[in-house]
């Protein structure tokens, strides 16, 4: 397809095929798809899969339906994250998990050694590959191929079903800001899958994005990438991710250092910001108090739908407040910004 | 697809010469390996550069690139353009995406240069190498 390929943690992926700006646009205007068969799912089965779960993980699962995701973190006993994922209620005794492609051995490890409760864990990123079909024209091009009514399927639920002959776990889930469904499906139909998508997508002006847009609109949505918003350094508190934090559900990995960090405050916390020049703040560039770093850019770069230049910063508490100005470094030049709430970008509903 | 009449560097420069003012861009192998650009930082007029020094940058969607010099000179104009439509870079940049005019200050810099064929040869091995 004239993809430009890279090495992404052991995977051969497609950076981006007829071009990032376009693809991007192709997404927020249209439909994209995504081929995300790199990503981890691990699978959790038993009758205290849901005790597993909660453990390891920092949002309450106990509140999930069948049929219900949520998103959430994998955490460390220090309350910082070995990864960010989505869990997936398929019944009382089975979770699935997806996790980052690069982190899923790690994950599996995670869960594995801190499973006291006899649950039975699976590391099965070889039994699924996943194809994102992102955009507004999403639901009107994968309904072409199923029967299941996907409409009644709302955001962060799924279903299972058969996609053009193909079993399927369908997901109303996805990383770049608009509606969508992620598909998980057994290896062997990934070409059909794929081909039969972006032939009926054709008429719909579907686009075959890559991992250059895959970053710039899950970065304008507002959305963390592991190993730059959130690693193994951070909280959920200085994420900016007290939502999936719920320290009211009782026991998990880190909840005591999560606690006392929450009545202690935090030394730093995750802010949005845009830049006033057309300079661009890239990823580990300082953010400056004067000649003083006081931050840095943990994922910078252009909005091409927003056409403005933003990113995430670690900055201190008192720099953090929407409107607050900030300067940053960008190779040797001291650029202007401003923090500013996030998402930077919202579908209209 | 390589103008005959430019002469090329190894980081996928280029230079036309016209009397003792050359004319400088990036090649179309840069802007395809760049990818979208969105954002291109020129020296000011008047700026003197030694051959190999960074002029400037050409920034894509992901990526920050430094363009240097193919020669020593000093910068005789600056395509404002630029500023406004960065993506000419994408789609013209043996042309109307030229970056900088310089007064060239040793034509022998210029002999240095890889010509047209050269050029051409050293870009399909480097092709070669990424589909390795």
């Amino acid at each position: 397809m004239g993809a430009k390929m890279m090495n992404f943690g052991g995977w051969d992926m497609p950076v981006e095929y007829t071009g990032i700006l376009a693809e991007h646009e192709a997404v927020r205007r249209r439909v994209g798809l995504f081929d995300v068969s790199h990503m981890g799912e691990i699978e959790i089965r038993g009758p205290r899969a849901l005790d597993l779960v909660q453990h390891v993980s920092s949002n309450n699962a106990a509140k999930l339906a069948i049929g219900q995701a949520q998103y959430s973190g994998l955490m460390t006993p220090r309350g910082t994250f070995v990864d960010d994922l989505l869990v997936h209620k398929i019944s009382d005794t089975h979770y699935f998990l997806c996790v980052n492609a690069g982190n899923q051995d790690r994950d599996y490890a995670h869960i594995a050694e801190h499973n006291k409760f006899g649950a039975e864990v699976e590391n099965a990123g070889a039994r699924y590959s996943q194809i994102a079909i992102q955009g507004p024209r999403a639901l009107e091009l994968l309904q072409r191929f199923t029967k299941v009514a996907l409409a009644p399927i709302t955001y962060y639920w799924f279903a299972f079903g058969d996609v053009s002959g193909v079993d399927c776990l369908i997901a109303r889930t996805g990383y770049t800001g608009e509606d969508g469904f992620e598909i998980y499906f057994s290896p062997e139909h990934s070409e059909k899958m794929w081909n039969a998508l972006m032939d009926a997508g054709q008429p719909l002006g579907v686009a075959a994005c890559g991992l250059g847009a895959r970053n710039t609109l899950r970065l304008e949505a507002g959305m963390a990438l592991y190993g730059h918003e959130i690693d193994d350094t951070t909280t959920p508190w200085e994420a900016n991710l007290a939502w999936i934090c719920k320290v009211d559900k009782g026991e998990f990995l880190g909840r005591d250092v999560l606690m006392r960090q929450k009545e202690m405050g935090v030394q730093r916390i995750l802010a949005g910001f845009e830049m006033n020049s057309r300079l661009i703040a890239r990823d580990g560039y300082a953010v400056l108090d004067g000649t003083r770093e006081v931050g840095s850019v943990t994922s910078g770069g252009p909005a091409p739908f927003l056409k403005k230049n933003i990113g995430f910063a670690y900055v201190p508490p008192k720099l953090s407040a929407p409107g607050t100005p900030i300067a940053i470094s960008v190779r040797g030049e001291t650029a202007p910004a401003k923090i500013v709430p996030a998402p930077f970008y919202k579908r209209a509903k | 697809m390589y103008p005959a009449d430019f002469r090329y560097t190894k980081d996928h420069e280029w230079i036309q010469v016209s009397g003792s003012t050359g004319t400088v861009g990036i090649t179309d192998y840069a802007q395809h390996a760049l990818g979208d650009v969105v954002f291109v930082q020129l020296p000011q007029t008047g700026a003197k550069l030694k051959a190999g020094a960074v002029l400037g940058t050409v920034e894509s969607v992901k990526a920050v690139s430094e363009v240097f010099s193919p020669v020593s000179g000093e910068v005789t104009e600056v395509n404002s353009d630029l500023t406004d439509a960065p993506e000419k870079i994408n789609q013209d940049p043996h042309r109307s995406a030229w970056l900088v005019k310089l007064k060239i200050e040793n034509p022998k810099d210029v002999a240095a240069l890889m010509d047209a064929k050269a050029y051409q040869e050293y870009v399909a091995e480097k092709e070669k190498e990424q589909t390795a």
